[in-house]
């Protein structure tokens, strides 16, 4: 457009200008400011554009990577704390189930104890009313052979049949306070 | 040293086809490194993608010790082809120079002073386009009658005088080095004894414009955006 406006200026009204030619370089002056602005639109273009966009990435690269370490330090923080509530709780709950299960053993222990001696002492006495019961068992029998002996014996003297049915109760009433009586 | 330069006259506008082709050469070369440079971008950057991002950062800083990086952002393509162009232009004339039938055709494109005062008239211009666009006509208008209103007229003069300081100062710089190299390079060729003679100097000042092709290409950007922020700050 410059160009045109100087050329069209050449037209019209040469005298000025051709006057001007003999002593300044017109043409170098368009020329300069030409071949300089195609160079920067150039440049823009192919050059500074990309680099200007590659330096302005890697500034936003930088600054997310620093929010990142920034969000994953946070984080990592939060997540020491958690694990070591979670290693405090384990070791408490450790420490009680080791307790429980050492008072549950003193119970058991206890308990084992108890129902050994109650066993013990159930079979005491069982034995002891065996015996009783034997000793009893074995008095009545000698009871009741000593009533047929006497009654034996009697009968021998008297000559006689007795009637063991009519005088026992007589017999062992007898021999009961003979018993007592020793 | 007094070579004429080439010309020949197009549509009425009389051209140097030496500049044209040595800008054309400049614009090449800064493209080339640029492009080649950015190919492969990795958002771990490796090589010449290093260099590409320090050069961007540098200009980032110029415009942030300027002006606010909302306001600045703008300017950073501007500011980074800015002083790739002129560093590239600088260090062209520094190897050798090319002279055809007495006419110069290799040179540094920033050693004539139509292209820096070209290249100054450009970026004053666009200070003046942001200024107007940030600030709005009224706002434009009225920064030439702070702090005081009867020093507008200095605020006009200071407008010119900007742009051609800006531009006689890179052209004075690169257009000297050129010339003290060229005189080196003729006592080099003159003789043997004027080949030891000129050799250590030689070297030395190219070492030196070295060095200086790249302090003005410094320079030239960050008057860019001491304007530029004359212009688009409101607290000046």
């Amino acid at each position: 457009m410059l160009g045109n406006t100087f050329i069209l200026l050449s037209a019209n009204g040469g005298g000025f200008l051709s006057a001007l030619n003999g002593r300044l370089n017109l043409g170098d002056i368009i020329v300069t400011v030409l071949f300089f602005s195609i160079l920067m639109i150039l440049l823009k273009k192919f050059a500074w554009g990309p680099l200007m966009g590659i330096m302005d990435q890697r500034a936003e690269l930088i600054s997310n990577e620093i929010e990142a370490a920034e969000k994953s330090r946070l984080e990592s923080h939060k997540l020491l704390e958690e694990q070591r509530a979670l290693l405090k709780e384990a070791r408490d709950n450790a420490q009680s189930i080791v307790e429980n299960a050492k008072k549950q053993g003193e119970t058991q222990r206890e308990e084992l104890i108890a129902a050994a001696r109650a066993e013990v002492n159930r079979m005491k006495e069982s034995a002891t009313l065996e015996i009783a019961t034997e000793k009893e068992k074995a008095v009545a029998a000698v009871r009741e052979e000593f009533v047929s002996l006497s009654i034996l014996a009697a009968s021998k003297v008297l000559g006689k049949e007795i009637s063991e049915e009519d005088n026992r109760a007589l017999i062992e009433e007898t021999i009961v306070k003979a018993g007592e009586g020793r | 040293m007094n070579h004429k330069n080439p010309e020949f006259v197009f549509l009425g506008l009389s051209f140097n086809p030496a500049n044209i082709l040595m800008l054309f050469v400049t614009c090449l070369i800064v493209f080339l490194i640029a492009f080649l440079s950015t190919r492969n971008l990795k958002v771990k950057p490796t090589g010449m993608q290093n260099f590409m991002e320090w050069v961007m950062d540098f200009v980032k800083g110029i415009i942030k010790n300027n002006m606010d990086w909302k306001t600045g952002g703008r300017f950073h393509v501007l500011g980074i082809t800015l002083i790739m162009f002129v560093f590239v232009a600088n260090m062209l004339g520094l190897p050798f120079a090319v002279i055809w039938d007495d006419y110069l055709w290799w040179k540094s494109p920033t050693a004539d002073p139509v292209i820096t005062l070209t290249l100054a008239s450009m970026v004053v211009a666009l200070t003046h386009y942001y200024g107007v666009k940030q600030l709005g006509a009224k706002g434009y208008f009225k920064t030439y009658l702070q702090p005081m209103p009867f020093l507008a007229p200095l605020k006009v003069i200071e407008e010119f005088a900007n742009t051609l300081t800006l531009g006689l100062r890179l052209y004075g710089n690169i257009f000297a080095g050129e010339i003290l190299i060229g005189l080196l390079a003729t006592l080099g060729a003159g003789s043997a004894f004027g080949l030891v003679g000129a050799l250590i100097p030689a070297l030395a000042w190219q070492g030196f414009s070295v060095f200086i092709g790249a302090i003005q290409a410094f320079i030239f950007v960050m008057l860019t955006m001491v304007y530029m922020a004359h212009k688009v700050n409101t607290d000046h």
